[in-house]
């Protein structure tokens, strides 16, 4: 921690010496030293390219070739069909409660963590990623077993005619539960490499705790927020495996983007089954620009950031 | 440089807050997280040893495993070596398009499972882009074992790489300098210099390559065919357990599944400790 400290922004750091500057990713200088034949460094690039080709950039030209394989007006007809729409409003409405949800949660617990010392700090930190390392199938369950007929909370929701199972709140939980590590994760080494100097000074000056947290705190992590919830946001409309357990797979009513795509597929509705499809491959394609677009901007405008980055990953 | 009485004085008194979000975290965490993970291991205890054995133990239960574990094993493996040789490239040579190679390595964190699923199916079906020419030399892919492998190394991919990229990009090029120098070959500079400072890495990619394979169930059941004792991943066999409403069943595997993504968070998070100890971070 105190090691970390040091490394603030401001009057006191010392200057870096430029070897132990963090490389911009994808802008390294060209290597003049290289120690390898050029042959090793040729059948490396090729060898790289043609893995990815085959496991990367296929499957993502396969997604739209075959959207688009009965056409353009096949591809609209199966996107504005009524149960696609159903299903892309209660994926937005999943992605819309879920996502802020947990990004209150992801400043709370990078607050406490990063400006605090307490005990069991790494076992909070640890229980924070646990959803992330359970199967997506058994982060369903769970829910089934508190809320499912045969429940916890089963038969007491059943007389009150409350449904969470295989209705919209399952939905939501599911996904929160998903989701639920990905603006903390990003917010805790970012805020711990930036210490709390600038707010104890913004405090001494007497500024109150909030407006030292609207002022000083959230522009500073103004991207590393944004990161985290562009990658949230990603994981919440995608998820389909614990949605797939507590949806009950009602067409137009309890269908996520994710499970129409299945039950077109499995209706071997091919070509619909791909533009639903083709949708969330396009919203990973946009994820994917917005998080490369930040990565760039930390790494031009803030080194102790992009710094974070680096330890954390 | 700081007197002895600002040292004595930590700094996080002056900060507010503390009480308000810590137990917001703490009470949001319980709510969402730890008492619904909790139902899991309550409910087994409902059941007798001797049913939560068979549950778990059954043949269609071990073949499960079987695949899950081995198939994830494979992926993994798979994994290291292109990986490793994708980050080696992306951080030591420049090629056009880089950057945007670059940023698609993590398209399977962003793609959903679903999506990968039915596309790896379609390419890989007979009829497929890459399905025909396999079935040609007589390989199927799709509805196979080796089905469920292609698509736990698409769901990997990413970790490994991006594990082993950061420590490569640190990596201190005066070693390697150094030891061409002295005279070593560039397969001694390699295995000598190079390997064990990225060997760390590497391993924690593996292991949570292996650990996101373990759960993946979206990208699967699409190519797998979900045969039973052929090709049916565990992650599936919990849902069929759902489906047959045979909750105790489903919970009983689900709580092996657990441990093991628990045993293996261990795992990881030591193997991470190693990375820093290794690569001299705090």
């Amino acid at each position: 921690m105190s090691a970390v400290l040091n490394t603030l922004p401001g009057a006191a750091k010392p200057p870096a010496p430029p070897a132990a500057a963090p490389a911009r990713r994808g802008e390294l200088p060209a290597v003049s030293n290289v120690l390898e034949p050029a042959w090793v460094r040729r059948v490396l690039i090729g060898v790289a390219l043609a893995f990815l080709t085959l496991f990367l950039f296929v499957p993502l030209v396969a997604v739209f070739a075959e959207a688009f394989k009965k056409g353009w007006q096949a591809y609209v007809a199966a996107v504005i069909d009524p149960d696609a729409v159903s299903a892309i409003k209660l994926t937005l409405i999943a992605a819309f409660i879920s996502v802020p949800l947990n990004l209150v949660f992801g400043v709370c617990a990078a607050w406490s963590i990063a400006k605090f010392e307490f005990r069991g700090k790494s076992i909070l930190l640890t229980l924070i990623d646990l959803p992330f390392s359970v199967s997506p199938v058994i982060s369903g369950l769970i829910y089934v077993l508190m809320f499912g007929a045969q429940g916890w909370f089963g038969p007491w929701l059943q007389a009150h005619d409350i449904k969470i199972l295989f209705a919209v709140p399952g939905i939501v939980l599911a996904t929160v539960f998903i989701t639920f590590p990905f603006v903390a994760r990003e917010l805790i080494p970012l805020m711990q490499a930036q210490g709390s100097e600038e707010e104890e000074a913004a405090l001494v000056l007497g500024a109150s705790g909030w407006s030292t947290f609207w002022r000083v705190t959230l522009p500073n992590i103004k991207w590393g927020l944004l990161y985290g919830v562009i990658l949230c946001n990603a994981r919440a409309m995608g998820e389909f495996g614990a949605v797939s357990v507590v949806s009950g797979h009602i067409r137009g009513e309890t269908n996520t983007m994710p499970l129409q795509v299945e039950i077109l597929y499995n209706e071997y509705n091919f070509a619909a089954a791909f533009a639903v499809a083709s949708l969330l491959a396009l919203l990973a394609l946009v994820t994917l620009a917005i998080k490369s677009f930040i990565e760039w901007r930390l790494h031009e405008t803030d080194p102790v950031e992009a710094e974070a980055r680096n330890l954390e990953h | 440089m700081s007197s002895p009485v600002q040292s004595k004085a930590p700094p996080y008194r002056v900060m507010p807050g503390f009480g308000l979000s810590l137990g917001f975290t703490i009470f949001y965490l319980a709510l969402i997280v730890l008492i619904p993970l909790s139902a899991v291991f309550l409910k087994t205890f409902t059941m007798t040893w001797e049913a939560f054995w068979g549950a778990v133990t059954s043949d269609r239960v071990m073949a499960s495993y079987r695949l899950s574990f081995g198939a994830s094993l494979i992926a993994a493996s798979i994994n290291v070596v292109f990986g490793g040789i994708v980050a080696w490239v992306l951080v030591r040579y420049n090629f056009p398009g880089k950057r945007i190679v670059d940023a698609l390595v993590d398209l399977p964190f962003a793609l959903p499972t679903a999506v990968a699923g039915i596309t790896l199916t379609a390419l890989y079906s007979s009829n497929g882009w890459i399905g025909r020419y396999l079935e040609v030399i007589g390989l199927k892919v799709a509805f196979t074992p080796l089905g469920v492998v292609i698509a736990l190394t698409f769901i990997g991919l990413p970790f490994v790489v991006r594990t082993v990229q950061p420590v490569l990009e640190d990596a201190e090029r005066e070693l390697e300098e150094a030891a061409a120098s002295l005279g070593a070959s560039s397969w001694q500079t390699f295995s000598k210099v190079v390997f064990p400072s990225v060997m760390p890495a590497l391993l924690t990619g593996f292991a949570l390559a292996f650990a996101r394979a373990t759960g993946e169930y979206g990208s699967v059941i699409f190519i797998a065919g979900n045969m039973p004792m052929v090709s049916e991943i565990t992650p599936l066999f919990i849902i069929t357990k759902l489906e047959q409403y045979d909750y105790a069943g489903a919970t009983a595997i689900a709580v092996v599944m657990l441990l093991v993504s628990f045993a293996l968070l261990l795992t990881i998070n030591l193997l991470q400790a190693w990375t820093r100890k290794r690569t001299g971070k705090k």
